[in-house]
């Protein structure tokens, strides 16, 4: 590290350092309040076994975690992410002791809440940790103002001079050799201080992050909710295909069999009505067609097969009355049910900035980045978009939880209205092309 | 007038040979793929393209490809496009060189034989033939932009007819106005358009590009 360099990082890291300090005092003073808290915790345990303390339990668990859920934001701050671990909480409780005392039960099943426990009891030391940064900025603070002046009423008033890094400090040179070791301790403390938040980080994650088994566990919920999801959303697709065939185009067909059975009848004999059976026909033959055309695009959009997502995005802003302007940078081929659902998604966003939003202008954006795919849609209308109002967005979120792909919406009222969606995927090579 | 086909589905080939046999066309070539298509313009130069957009192997946008390539290879190439959908793009993108001649059609519209052989007729002669889905499709995505947004409603009447390839005595049957009235219509549509008088350049395609480039 040239001093160069290190004087250009100072402003950053003095900063983190300033910010670490007040982190870390709050983590020693939580480390205070886990003793406590251990404590209570422990006793409304022991009261619940005992037959009581089926109320407390619950509200004492909710102190818990969000102490615990503090140190794991602390922990993120310094650069260790902690994932909440906790088992969701059942959904519909009974008002009643029944329903308190499952409550009770949700909480004490729940291997995490041991560890918090565990956690608690051994911060109430490791935590203190944190005050670390401050003392030793103490120690700094106190060599300056020793060496500005102060040891003179000290050696006055005690005789020998004060000690500061084993100087004692007697006469003006000396205090100076100690300001020069307050600053040396100063810039030691600006770059290592974070350190000591780093290594409670560490100590958070052992304890309070999720373990294998608990990981495992909530993998397994995700997958069985969005497979089912995806099982009733594929079924009910099915539905509407059969049905759309049976209405549609299938009832076409036979009505075009019955008009070209009357018009055998008719001809030679009526060449007038056999002339507009003819036209019937036709009819009902185009419709037909128009039919099928419809169903073939709403199951896969023929020009998604024919020149992929890309190409696809950029004809549904063609095709959009309002100004859609889009940009792709995706180099390489993305899987094609992932490909179909982003191009249903974006499909369906801009219908939505079309109907709802009164925007005139929509930028679609759709890039990856190595592991995630992405694609924004903003329009410049008047926001308030809300996933919980309409099917829509919901449709889509739940859509893209298939491939555990997130959907995030900032709409506020007065727009405008931005669409976030990310789904992680691997690209495959790109085909070459066959021109 | 001689005509190459390319159509992989071997019952629509067969029925377009036959339809253009009843009309009086000569089909010198009917080819299923990409690669034959142009070997079959390279030999025969024929007076006008049917090209099917999706062709094998990769059954994308092979034919398209491959028509375009032809017209690269001899210029003013009329084609005709045919196509189960209708994609905006790839009206642009067969459009782009201005030059006319250009036809792209829904395969439906082989169930209306005098519209149909009508179309192949006006897009050999160095015309276009829009599907009524393309224009509207057009006319929908534009109907913001600036330089359509100075015609009058009746204008745009005009000027969808145009561009699906109608002369000005169609202009004038389907709009039920006067031919001299549909020609008014068309001059100022130049005019606001901007498309100065040129006796080279086809005006009427230049006056559909110049919307679909809008």
């Amino acid at each position: 590290m040239s001093i160069r360099n290190g004087l250009r990082e100072f402003p950053a890291r003095l900063r983190r350092a300033g910010g670490d300090l007040v982190v870390g005092v709050l983590i020693a003073l939580g480390a205070m309040l886990s003793v406590c808290l251990f404590l209570i915790t422990a006793y409304f345990v022991i009261l619940f076994v005992i037959g009581i303390g089926a109320v407390m339990l619950p509200i004492v668990t909710k102190w818990v975690r969000w102490l615990c859920n503090a140190n794991r934001r602390a922990a993120a701050r310094a650069g260790v992410q902690v994932p909440v671990p906790y088992r969701p909480e059942p959904k519909e409780f009974e008002k009643d002791i029944v329903g308190w005392i499952r409550r009770c039960k949700w909480i004490l099943t729940d291997p995490a809440s041991w560890r918090d426990l565990l956690w608690l009891l051994l911060n109430s030391v490791v935590g203190m940790i944190g005050f670390l940064p401050a003392v030793v900025l103490y120690y700094v603070l106190e060599g300056l103002a020793l060496a500005c002046g102060l040891w003179r009423p000290i050696l006055r008033a005690q005789g020998t001079g004060r000690e500061y890094f084993f100087v004692p400090i007697q006469s003006q040179p000396t205090a100076v050799l100690g300001a020069l070791a307050a600053a040396a301790l100063f810039v030691a403390w600006v770059w290592y201080s974070p350190v000591f938040l780093t290594a409670h980080a560490h100590f958070t994650r052992l304890l309070l992050g999720p373990t294998k088994g608990s990981q495992l566990t909530v993998r397994v919920q995700h997958l069985a909710e969005t497979r089912s999801g995806a099982l009733d959303a594929a079924a009910a697709e099915l539905r509407r295909i059969e049905r759309d065939l049976h209405d549609g185009a299938q009832a076409r067909l036979v009505s075009l069999g019955m008009t070209l059975g009357a018009l055998e009848r008719h001809l030679g004999s009526d060449s007038t009505e056999a002339r507009r059976l003819l036209l019937d026909a036709r009819t009902s033959s185009v419709s037909a067609l128009r039919e099928l055309r419809d169903l073939v695009r709403g199951i896969h959009p023929p020009i998604l097969a024919e020149r992929g997502l890309a190409d696809a995005l950029r004809a549904l802003g063609l095709a959009s009355p309002l100004q859609v302007e889009v940009t792709v940078g995706i180099a390489g081929e993305v899987p094609p049910p992932l490909e179909s659902a982003l191009y249903f998604a974006v499909s369906e966003l801009l219908t939505n900035a079309l109907k709802y939003s009164d925007a005139e202008h929509v930028e679609v954006n759709a890039w990856h980045d190595g592991a995630m795919l992405h694609a924004w849609v903003v329009d410049d209308g008047r926001g308030g978009a809300d996933a919980t109002k309409g099917t829509g967005l919901h449709g889509i979120r739940r859509r893209l939880a298939t491939f555990d792909g997130t959907l995030d919406i900032s709409s506020p009222l007065g727009g405008p209205t931005a669409i976030k969606m990310e789904i992680p995927c691997v690209l495959s090579s790109l085909k070459t092309s066959s021109s | 007038m001689r005509v190459v086909l390319a159509e992989d589905l071997f019952l629509l080939r067969q029925g377009l040979i036959q339809l253009l046999d009843a009309y009086g066309f000569e089909t010198v070539a009917a080819v299923d793929n990409g690669p034959d298509l142009l070997e079959a313009a390279a030999r025969h130069r024929p007076d006008i393209l049917i090209v099917d957009v999706r062709l094998p192997p990769t059954f994308t946008t092979e034919g398209l490809k491959a028509a375009l390539q032809a017209r690269r290879e001899i210029p003013k190439l009329p084609i005709l496009v045919l196509s189960q959908h209708v994609e905006q793009m790839y009206a642009r993108e067969l459009l782009a060189d201005g030059t006319g001649g250009i036809g792209y059609l829904l395969k439906d519209s082989v169930f209306d034989n005098e519209q149909f052989i009508d179309a192949i007729r006006r897009v050999a002669a160095g015309g276009t033939a829009m599907d009524p889905a393309v224009v509207s499709q057009l006319m929908v995505s534009h109907a913001r932009d600036e330089p359509l947004g100075a015609l009058t409603a009746r204008e745009r009447g005009v000027l969808e007819l145009m561009a699906e390839g109608c002369s000005n005595t169609a202009i004038a049957q389907r709009l039920f106005i006067t031919e001299g009235a549909a020609a008014k219509h068309i001059s100022n549509i130049f005019v606001k358009l901007m498309l100065p008088p040129d006796s080279d350049s086809n005006r009427r395609v230049l006056a559909v590009l110049a919307y679909l480039n809008a």
